[in-house]
């Protein structure tokens, strides 16, 4: 396999409607940072990876066939992935493989959801026929898994309110960030409203508007690249079925399986130890200690201890989430690529404000659907 | 690069709408009869991809309830495109040079008979200057024609010809959902139908599936006693505006048939996915092939169009040829967009 | 399952009017429309596009000068749309084309509406925007293009448009998009939703472990194959396995808020679905609750889960944690 690397991130400052900007000009902006970053041009790119979630959010049935050219991908290879809540990391995952497979030596990957366009709780359930529509939008689907995690493991009801206590006070040093509320407090938190109890609303990721981008590139084109480059270390995707009897939608078995496989491919025996720092997919507050367990940095039923000692806030052995995460940003179909950027962005020692110092080995998580598509990477400042 | 084969294919009856089964139930037959003829097992099948879109049905995610066809259990390794299946394909190759995979199912499913295709399709355009006009697919299709037919690109004779070459190979064919013995003159008596097309110039709107496995070298060898081997394959995407566009040409199949080395050698079938006629004849002249090549010997996409799997269906057909001894060298093709805004070529050998 | 039912199905509407913000170029462009002007945007080869981009197609450069051309110009192509659909521009026979505007490079999709007469389009023939009397900022405002026969290409176009020049821009392009469908249940759900008419709730055996799907679904998605042989009926009766109140709205809820959904395990199946309980406080609410069915009145029924209007507690005492644990 080719060796390949991260030389150039973008992301656009992620709010909940971008009137400014048309989709195309969304994309761009993203984009045309990445490539700054990286110092090429358009021309200099190969291929073109876009991700996003349903269509229906835009409207726009397959929208890479009139966007791809705003990205210079004009009679060029492009791809368009989906995968539900996971499709950004699938999509890094898809560009990178171009470059390891020594397809191309340089490729754009965009992921953008622009949610102003229309109403996400209406896109994510379309009321269908015969059905009898009970789930409220993503919230009310996680929800009953949330109570499920918190009867099975007795973490304290507190739990989710410290990890959105921390997210949103990580989001103030991420100037990309939507939601941020400088002065917010855990008693703040504790007494916004109950939307999906027991999710409450301080507890819940925002609706936005946002693109990210990343150029990926071979050994040689990364040797000619100005910044210090993120190297990919391994990928890694697992997919298991929305409903089967005794199904464990908790923590499913598909998120431990990508894990285990994820480390193996990485060289990694002890996950906790030797990751420095991980951007996961928290969309509401809770799944921070069931992904702790999900990705095995956490024994079962252990995951919140891990939110209770502090080993996840930005000074603890395990950052999660510098960025602020999904609770603080969540154009869909650019979250987990934003993940996957984060993660790129730490140990190239990018991030600004919210870098974690020393940073060499970070984890790029997204999950999506009925918690059943999972999508991690890992990448690090040394060569694999 | 590796050596990646194509070691089994299989697909649906393609019909203008399927009565009783859902998209899932067509798909998951399909899915098990490429399986088994595979001769992998399931737990040796490594990785999974497969292309749909959720404007078919007019529901979101249409495509997670594809995993049941699968049976995603122990958990697989998965993605998914919103393309045609040949694209999925593309990605599943991808995967297995990387060496992460060394065997991948790849399926394409669409029952475009749930809506107004051509009317659905206008969804495929620019947001803010095309779609609000609602021009259909075959109006779009027509005024690429007519600029080939003015343009002296194409003739009305070789179109008419093109549906009638089609359609009876197609009789040799199953699946196929458009067929029999046609005369040219006849057709071109027929009246327009959005001029200056007539219906034989159009695919039929099809329901269907269909599945693909691949596999690296030894695996191939062990399980296939003629694996079709993947010799080249490539995919470029044009702008959509058609008016920055050459119509009368379809310049991103020459480049991905130059990319490919579709003229490395003779190729001696040619599966095309055009859905009009002279969007065929267009891809062949891109393709550069000559009299020796037998092209469409299934029909190709104007007898049997289940979009999202069409793509898909071709490479299956083509390897099809490959694998039983009757070509040595055959070329696959997909497009996706309107008046064949994006295209795929892949080259399979024996 | 000898048996092939034809599948139910039934209308089911996409609809929904999309609010796209239009950006620096595209908003220029609708704010002409509306002002019954068209622009373009110059190429950096000095080639004037039209519709306006941001960016340049062939190379993705960017693009800001915005110039005017003319409303008349030239047909390029044309489609004759003998049928034409409900949602297109004109309500009679018409043409789809390219028209090539004078002072434009490139020609803009649209229609042209010759009263009916396929006869009167040709290529080259010569066209004039034909605009709304009232304009809202959108390619619409161009009713059609007529011919216009003699109308000579003027010189002097593409002009030069100063700042001061320029139309206002229009921020928010609204796009109405409706799409009909008829939608298809499949064979599975089929049989499932004739039952429920009657009163029934079936569900369908897993064949390599037994195990009962309810609602029945074709194929067992652990083992990927299809869940065979007669289905078995389960009971309306079950447990609370998980649940949530919900207290935000959403579009296409049908039921009203604060409310109960919960994740239920019904007697006789191996699989949970989700449905509403009622006469119930939301704060007695918990998980191993008994619940039982509420139906509608039975001349009420219909193919649909909606049959049962609710579950509300059994007043059986609560089932044990280890009992549906597997099934959280």
């Amino acid at each position: 396999m080719e060796r390949c690397a991260v030389v150039g991130i973008g992301q656009t400052k992620h709010t909940a409607a971008r009137k400014d900007v048309s989709m195309p000009g969304l994309v761009r902006e993203a984009a045309e940072r990445a490539l700054a970053d990286a110092e090429l041009t358009w021309k200099d790119i190969d291929a073109v990876v876009i991700g996003k979630a349903p269509d229906m959010f835009e409207g726009v049935m397959m929208p890479e066939l009139f966007l791809h050219d705003a990205l210079g991908g004009a009679y060029k290879p492009m791809l368009r992935v989906h995968t539900a809540g996971s499709v950004g990391g699938s999509t890094g995952i898809v560009a990178a493989s171009l470059v390891q497979a020594g397809v191309h030596e340089r490729v754009l990957t965009v992921a953008f959801e622009k949610q102003s366009e229309s109403n996400a709780m209406w896109a994510l359930t379309i009321s269908m026929p015969f059905a009898m529509a009970v789930v409220a939008g993503a919230g009310g689907y996680f929800a009953p898994l949330i109570r499920g995690y918190i009867r099975r493991s007795g973490a304290p009801e507190d739990t989710g309110i410290r990890v959105a206590l921390k997210d949103r006070k990580n989001a103030l040093k991420n100037p990309y960030a939507h939601v941020q509320l400088p002065d917010v407090t855990f008693e703040q938190i504790a007494a916004s409203p109950m939307l999906w109890d027991p999710v409450r609303y301080l507890e819940t990721c925002p609706s936005s508007d946002g693109a990210c981008a990343m150029v990926l590139a071979s050994e040689s084109a990364a040797a000619r690249s100005p910044g210090r480059p993120a190297w990919v270390h391994a990928t890694e995707m697992r997919s298991e079925p929305t409903y089967f009897a005794g199904r464990d939608q908790v923590i499913p078995r598909a998120t431990l399986d990508n894990a285990k496989s994820l480390y193996k491919k990485a060289g990694i025996s002890d996950p906790r130890r030797e990751i420095d720092v991980a951007e996961v997919y928290v969309p509401f507050s809770w799944f921070e200690p069931m992904w702790m367990e999900g990705l095995l940095f956490a024994a079962p039923n252990e995951g919140w201890k891990m939110v209770y000692e502090g080993a996840t806030a930005m000074d603890g052995d395990l950052p999660i989430n510098p960025s602020g995460g999904v609770l603080s940003s969540n154009p869909i179909g650019a979250s987990g690529l934003l993940r996957f950027a984060e993660a790129a962005l730490q140990v190239r020692g990018q991030a600004g404000e919210h870098q974690v110092d020393g940073a060499r080995k970070a984890l790029g998580h997204a999950y999506g659907g009925g918690s059943q598509y999972f999508s991690t990477w890992i990448v690090g400042s040394d060569k694999p | 690069m590796r050596d990646v084969a194509v070691v089994s294919f299989a697909q649906s009856r393609h019909v203008r709408r399927e009565p009783d089964r859902n998209e899932v139930e067509i798909l998951m037959p399909v899915v098990r009869e490429a399986r088994e003829r595979s001769g992998l097992g399931r737990g040796e099948i490594d990785f999974v991809c497969s292309g749909s879109t959720d404007y078919l049905a007019g529901q979101s995610f249409a495509f997670v309830a594809g995993l049941d066809a699968v049976g995603a259990w122990p958990p697989i390794c998965e993605s998914h495109v919103e393309m045609d299946g040949a694209w999925a394909l593309y990605e599943a190759w991808v995967k297995i040079q990387t060496g992460y995979a060394d065997s991948a199912l790849v399926y394409g499913f669409g029952k475009a008979s749930m809506g107004d295709l051509p009317e659905v399709l206008a969804l495929q355009l620019d947001p803010y200057v095309l779609t609000p006009l609602w021009p259909d697919a075959v109006s779009l299709a027509a005024l690429q024609a007519r600029l080939c037919l003015e343009g002296g690109v194409v003739s009305e004779g070789a179109m008419a010809e093109a549906a009638v070459r089609d359609r009876r190979n197609a009789k040799d064919n199953p699946f196929a959902q458009v067929k029999g013995d046609f005369e040219a003159a006849k057709l071109l008596g027929e009246p327009f139908h959005v001029a200056p097309l007539r219906k034989h110039d159009c695919a039929p709107i099809s329901d269907g599936a269909a599945a693909v496995v691949i596999a690296a070298g030894d695996v191939a060898r062990r399980v296939c006693k003629r694996p079709a081997w993947i010799t080249g394959f490539t995919h470029i995407a044009e702008p959509q505006d058609l008016g920055v566009r050459d119509l009368t040409r379809s310049r991103s199949t020459e480049i991905a048939a130059e990319k490919a080395g579709v003229g490395k050698g003779p190729v001696d079938v040619a599966e095309l996915s055009a859905p009009f006629t002279h969007q065929e004849l267009l891809v062949e002249r891109a393709l550069g092939l000559g009299g020796a090549t037998k092209v469409n010997p299934s029909g190709g996409a104007l007898a049997a169009n289940p979009i999202m799997a069409v793509g898909l269906v071709r490479v299956g057909e083509a390897a099809r040829r490959v694998q039983d001894g009757s070509a040595r060298r055959a070329v696959a093709h997909a497009t996706s967009g309107p008046c064949l805004q994006q295209n795929l070529v892949c080259v399979l050998e024996g | 399952m000898s048996e092939a039912p034809h599948s139910l199905t039934a209308p089911h509407k996409l609809e929904y009017t999309y609010k796209r913000s239009t950006g620096p170029i595209l908003g220029r462009f609708f704010g002409g429309l509306r002002d019954g002007r068209i622009l373009g945007v110059r190429r950096p080869d000095g080639r004037v596009l039209v519709p306006p981009k941001e960016y340049d197609p062939d190379t993705g450069v960017a693009l800001s000068e915005l110039v005017e051309v003319a409303p008349t110009g030239t047909v390029v192509s044309w489609a004759w749309v003998a049928q034409p659909r409900e949602k297109q521009p004109v309500g009679r026979p018409f043409a789809y084309a390219l028209v090539k505007l004078d002072g434009a490079d490139t020609p803009l999709l649209h229609a042209v509406d010759s009263g009916g007469d396929a006869k009167k389009l040709r290529s080259g023939l010569r066209v004039r925007a034909r605009f709304a009397a009232e304009r809202t900022g959108t390619l619409r405002d161009i009713e059609a293009f007529e011919p216009a026969e003699g109308a000579k290409a003027e010189a002097g176009w593409p002009r030069a448009l100063a700042q001061k020049d320029l139309p206002e821009p229009l921020e928010i392009l609204k796009v109405p998009v409706k799409l009909d469908y008829l939608y298809s249940a499949g064979q599975a759900a089929t049989r499932f939703l004739r039952a429920i008419a009657e009163g029934r709730l079936l569900g369908q055996r897993c064949p390599v472990d037994g195990k009962v799907y309810f609602p029945t679904r074709g194929a067992c998605p652990e083992h990927g194959v299809p869940t065979e042989g007669e289905p078995v009926d389960v009971k309306d009766r079950g447990t609370i396995v998980s649940y949530s109140i919900v207290r935000v709205p959403s579009e296409n809820l049908a039921v009203e808020l604060p409310f109960a959904a919960i994740t239920v395990l019904l007697d006789g199946a191996d699989s949970t679905f989700t449905h509403v309980l009622s006469e119930a406080k939301l704060e007695d609410v918990h998980m191993g609750m008994r619940v039982q069915a509420v139906w509608l009145p039975r001349e009420q029924w219909t193919t649909s889960m909606r049959n049962i209007k609710f579950f509300k507690p059994s007043g059986e005492p609560d089932a044990p944690f280890e009992s549906y644990e597997a099934h959280l």
